[in-house]
C-alpha cells in the first residue's frame, strides 16, 4: 500500500481486568479518512482514545502493544509528547469557556507556555480557522468568547483550535453526533478538505456518514478489528459475515 | 518555526517545529506536591489542635481527674477548678435556646420550603436570613445589653424575683435568635429535597397542603430538620462572644434559669488572659478539650444524617 | 356527613397556614429589628472624622476608629493570604482525587475544623504562635482568622472544581498540556468565580470573629500596623467598648457595628453579583 503513517502492533486496551481492545493491527495510510465503526459497545472509542494516549485517563484503564508513528513507538513516549503530535476532536464541541476564539485557537500554544510574535499568532489564527472554514464567520468577533457560536461553529473552532497546533493525524470522536444535519453537512465537508493537511481517523455509527467521507473503514467487533480496507470495498463486499450484517442493519 | 508566506497568502506550518521547551515533569511534581501537602497540612492542623489541648490540659486532669466534671467549686486562689457549674451553664442555655428557637425555625422552613418557594417574598425573607446569620456575634451581644437585658429586666420586676437581667434567660433568647437562621435554612434545604411526585401522589388524592406536610413533607424530612437542630445545638454550645456579654460570668452552679451563670466558653473567653499559673491554664484549657469534643461529636453526627439524607 | 368533614379539613388547612405565616414572621421582625436598631443607633455616630481619627483619651469627646479599621484590614489581609493558597490547593486536592483515603481524612478534618468553637482557636492561636514569640500580635490574629476561614474556602473550591466538565480538561489534555497546567491555566479559571464567591463569605465571616482574637491579636488602644505587635480590630473594640460603662464609647461601638454591618452586607451583595455576572457555560 501507498505511505503510511500510524501503525498499530499487537495493540491491547482494558478497563480493569477486562480487555476491551484485542490484539489489533492496522496501519492508516496518510491523508486518508478513515472511518472507524462498529456496534455500540464494540470498542471503537477506546481504539481511537489509545491512539492518543487518552485511554489511560480513565481509572484502571490502559494499553499495551505498540502505536508507531514515523518508526516511533508511541506507548514508550510521555503521553503529553503524543498529543502533541496527534490532535483530536470530541463527540461534544469543548471550545474553552473562559477564553476568546482566539485564544481558544491558539490553546495548544498558550496553554503550552510557548511564546510568539503577535503577527505570528494572527496567522496561526488565521490559517487555522480558515482550514476549518470558520474564519469568514468569525472574523470581527475574534476577540469575543465564544460561548455565542452555534454548536456547529464551536465544533469547527475545535478542529482549529487542533489544526493550529499543526499535527499531523487528527482523531475525531463521532464529532457530528451533538449536531444538527446542516451543521453535520458542514463539518462533513470540512473533513474531506482537511485530508490535504493532516491524517484523519474518526469514529462514526452513522453509516452514511462514513460512505460519503471516508476512504478507508474499519470495523471493529467486540474489541477484535474484523475488516480494514477501502471503503467502497467494505461497503459493496464485505469479507466478512459480520460486516456485512452490521451494514445492512441486521445488528447494530 | 518557520513561516512561510505563499502568494496566495496561504501559511504553511512546517511540521512537527514547535518547540516545547518545558520541563513540565518538574511542574507536575512539584504541582502535585503543593497539593497533597496541603491536603496533609489541614489534617496535621486538626491533630496538632487536639494534642495542644489534650497536652496543655495534663497538669489538670491528672490533678483533678472525674472530679473536673463534677466539681462545683471554681476557685482559682484555692486552686480549686470544677467546671460543673460551666458545664450545666452551657448546656441549659444551649437547650433552652433550642427550645425556643425550634417551632420558629420549623415554621421558617416550613414557609420558605412548601409556601414561599420561589419568588420576591421568599428571596428577600432567604437573603434578609442569611445577612443576619452572618451578622457578628459581638454585635448580638452588644444589642442584647442595651435592648434586650432591660426587657427581662422588666419582666423579671413582674414575676418578683431579682432582677438582674442579665443571666441565662438573656443569652438563651439572644442564642436563640442567632441560631434560628442558620437552623431555617438547614430546615428549609432539607424540606427541598422532599420528592414532589410523592407529594404530587398526595394532591391527587385529595388530601389539602396541611395533611401534605404534616403526613409526606415532615416524616420525610423529619430526620434532616433533626439533623438541622443537632447543628444548631453544636453552634449554640461553642458560641462565645455574645454569651459572654450577657450571661453574667457568675462561677457558681445556677440556681434558676433567670440567675447570672457562666458557660465553659464564656469562662475561657473571660479568664484565659488573666490565668497566671500553669493548674489554671491548663484547668481553662481542660474545659477547652470538653468544649471541642462534644462540639465535633455533634457536628459530625448532624453532618453524617444530612449527608445520608440527601444520598437518599 | 362528607361535606361537613371537608369543612372541618379545609378549615385545618387554612388555620395551619395562618399559623405557620404568623409564628415565622413572628421570629424574622426581631430580626429585622436587631440590625434597624443598631443601624438606627450607629448611623449618627458616623462621620469623616469617625472613619479617620484614632481614638482619644476618655474624657476627651471625639476621635475615631481607625486603628481598628486598619487592624481589622490588615489581619483580614493575612488571614486571606494564608487561607487561600492551602485551601484552594487542599481543594483541589479532594476535587482531584475524589475517591482517595487521604481525601476522606482531608474532608474529615475540614468538618471538624469548621465545627471547632472560635474560642478554641484562639487557644490554639495563643499556644503555636503568641506563646513560643512571647507577645500578643496581627500576625498570630490573622493565623487564627486562616483557621476560621480555611474550611469554607476548601468546600466551596472542592464544589466548583467538581462541577467543571471533564470534557473541558480532556480538551486541555488532548492538546499536549501537562496535567498541572491544564489544572492552573483551564480549570482553575473556569472555576473562579466559584471560588471567589467561598472567599468573600469566608471574609465576612472572619471580619466580625471577635472569639479568636482576644488571646492573639489582643487590641490595642494604639494605632498600629506592626504585624508583629498587638493590633485593634472592629469586633475587639466592639466589644471593649460596649461592656465599658462610658456612654461615649458606646456611641463608638454603635457606630463601629454599624460600620461592620455594611462592610459584611456590601460582601454579600457582591457574591451575588459575581454568582450573577460571572456564570460560565459550558
Amino acid at each position: 500500500m501507498e505511505n503510511q503513517i500510524l501503525t498499530t502492533e499487537n495493540l491491547f486496551a482494558h478497563y480493569g481486568d477486562i480487555d476491551t481492545i484485542k490484539n489489533v493491527n492496522v496501519s492508516f495510510p496518510k491523508n486518508s479518512i478513515t472511518a472507524i465503526m462498529g456496534p455500540s459497545g464494540c470498542g471503537k472509542t477506546t481504539f481511537l482514545r489509545c491512539l492518543n494516549r487518552m485511554h489511560e485517563l480513565t481509572p484502571n484503564a490502559g494499553s499495551r502493544g505498540k502505536i508507531i508513528l514515523h518508526d516511533e513507538d508511541l506507548n514508550k513516549l510521555e503521553p503529553i509528547e503524543v498529543r502533541r503530535k496527534i490532535g483530536m476532536v470530541f463527540q461534544r464541541p469543548n471550545p474553552f469557556p473562559t477564553m476568546t476564539i482566539y485564544d481558544n485557537v491558539i490553546a495548544g500554544y498558550k496553554l503550552n507556555g510557548i511564546r510568539k510574535k503577535r503577527i505570528e499568532f494572527d496567522h496561526i489564527v488565521e490559517d487555522s480557522l480558515k482550514k476549518a472554514g470558520l474564519w469568514e464567520e468569525v472574523k470581527n468577533n475574534l476577540h469575543k468568547k465564544g460561548s455565542f457560536l452555534s454548536g456547529g461553529q464551536q465544533q469547527r473552532l475545535c478542529i482549529a483550535r487542533a489544526l493550529a497546533v499543526n499535527p499531523e493525524i487528527i482523531l475525531m470522536d463521532e464529532p457530528t453526533s451533538a449536531l444538527d444535519p446542516i451543521a453535520t453537512k458542514i463539518i462533513e465537508e470540512l473533513i474531506v478538505e482537511l485530508k490535504n493537511t493532516v491524517t484523519v481517523i474518526m469514529v462514526t455509527h452513522n453509516l452514511a456518514q462514513a460512505g460519503r467521507v471516508s476512504d478507508y473503514t474499519a470495523f471493529f467487533y467486540l474489541g477484535d478489528l474484523l475488516e480494514f480496507g477501502q471503503t467502497e470495498k467494505v461497503f459493496t463486499n464485505p469479507k466478512n459475515e459480520i460486516t456485512e450484517k452490521f451494514l445492512t442493519g441486521k445488528i447494530g | 518555526m518557520e513561516l512561510t508566506l505563499s502568494n496566495n497568502n496561504k501559511i504553511t506550518i512546517s511540521s512537527n517545529s514547535i518547540k516545547y521547551s518545558d520541563n513540565w515533569k518538574l511542574g507536575e511534581n512539584i504541582f502535585n506536591s503543593v497539593l497533597t501537602g496541603s491536603g496533609i497540612m489541614i489534617i496535621m492542623i486538626v491533630i496538632g489542635i487536639f494534642l495542644t489541648l489534650i497536652l496543655s490540659s495534663l497538669p489538670s486532669i491528672k490533678q483533678f481527674g472525674i472530679n473536673f466534671v463534677t466539681g462545683t467549686t471554681w476557685d482559682p486562689v484555692f486552686e480549686r477548678f470544677g467546671a460543673l457549674p460551666f458545664i450545666a451553664g452551657t448546656l441549659i442555655t444551649s437547650f433552652l435556646a433550642l427550645l425556643i428557637s425550634i417551632p420558629f425555625s420549623i415554621a421558617i422552613s416550613i414557609l420558605l420550603g412548601e409556601y414561599f418557594k420561589r419568588g420576591i417574598f421568599s428571596g428577600f425573607i432567604k437573603s434578609m436570613t442569611e445577612l443576619l446569620a452572618g451578622v457578628p456575634s459581638v454585635i448580638f451581644g452588644f444589642w442584647g445589653i442595651f435592648f434586650l437585658v432591660p426587657i427581662v429586666r422588666e419582666f423579671e420586676k413582674i414575676l418578683g424575683i431579682t432582677a438582674y437581667g442579665i443571666g441565662i434567660f438573656s443569652s438563651s433568647i439572644i442564642l436563640a435568635i442567632m441560631i434560628i437562621p442558620f437552623s431555617a435554612s438547614v430546615g428549609r434545604e432539607v424540606i427541598e429535597l422532599v420528592p414532589s411526585d410523592i407529594k404530587e401522589a398526595a394532591y391527587a388524592m385529595g388530601a389539602t397542603r396541611y395533611e401534605v406536610i404534616k403526613k409526606i413533607v415532615l416524616p420525610y424530612a423529619k430526620s434532616g430538620i433533626f439533623a438541622g437542630i443537632i447543628l444548631s445545638l453544636g453552634r449554640a454550645l461553642g458560641e462565645t462572644m455574645a454569651v459572654t456579654m450577657l450571661i453574667g460570668n457568675f462561677n457558681k452552679m445556677p440556681t434558676s434559669i433567670f440567675a447570672p451563670a457562666n458557660t465553659m466558653a464564656s469562662v475561657i473567653a473571660n479568664e484565659f488572659s488573666e490565668s497566671t499559673f500553669e493548674l489554671y491554664t491548663s484547668s481553662l484549657i481542660e474545659i477547652g478539650v470538653l468544649l471541642f469534643i462534644v462540639s465535633t461529636v455533634i457536628n459530625l453526627i448532624g453532618k453524617w444524617v444530612i449527608k445520608r439524607m440527601v444520598v437518599r | 356527613m362528607t361535606e361537613t368533614n371537608l369543612k372541618i379539613r379545609s378549615i385545618k388547612n387554612i388555620i395551619f397556614r395562618t399559623i405557620i405565616i404568623g409564628v415565622a414572621l413572628l421570629a424574622i421582625l426581631p430580626l429585622f429589628f436587631i440590625i434597624f436598631y443598631v443601624i438606627k443607633e450607629g448611623l449618627s455616630a458616623i462621620n469623616w472624622e469617625f472613619i479617620s481619627s484614632v481614638a482619644k483619651p476618655i474624657g476627651e469627646s471625639g476621635g475615631g476608629i481607625l486603628s481598628a479599621l486598619v487592624g481589622s484590614s490588615i489581619l483580614i489581609v493575612i488571614a486571606v493570604i494564608i487561607a487561600i493558597p492551602i485551601g484552594i490547593s487542599a481543594g483541589l486536592y479532594i476535587s482531584e482525587h475524589s475517591d482517595s483515603k487521604l481525601s476522606s481524612m482531608i474532608r474529615l478534618s475540614v468538618e471538624v475544623l469548621q465545627g471547632t468553637p472560635s474560642i478554641v482557636i484562639g487557644i490554639i492561636g495563643y499556644f503555636w504562635f503568641v506563646k513560643p514569640m512571647g507577645h500578643f500580635s496581627a500576625l498570630s490574629g490573622g493565623i487564627a482568622l486562616a483557621l476560621m476561614m480555611l474550611p469554607m474556602i476548601v468546600k466551596t473550591a472542592e464544589e466548583t472544581l467538581r462541577m467543571i466538565p471533564f470534557s473541558l480538561k480532556e480538551a486541555s489534555l488532548a492538546l499536549g498540556v501537562p496535567y498541572y497546567k491544564t489544572i492552573l491555566k483551564v480549570i482553575l479559571p473556569a472555576g473562579l468565580s466559584g471560588i471567589m464567591t467561598g472567599v468573600i463569605i469566608g471574609i465576612a465571616r472572619i471580619a466580625g470573629e471577635t472569639a479568636p482574637l482576644l488571646f492573639t491579636a489582643f487590641g490595642n488602644a494604639f494605632f498600629s500596623t506592626n504585624i508583629l505587635k498587638p493590633i485593634d480590630s472592629l469586633p475587639l473594640l466592639i466589644f471593649n467598648y460596649a461592656t465599658s460603662p462610658y456612654t461615649d464609647w458606646h456611641k463608638m461601638a454603635w457606630g463601629a457595628s454599624t460600620v461592620l454591618i455594611f462592610f459584611i452586607l456590601i460582601l454579600n451583595i457582591t457574591t451575588r453579583i459575581i454568582v450573577n455576572k460571572w456564570k460560565i457555560k459550558y
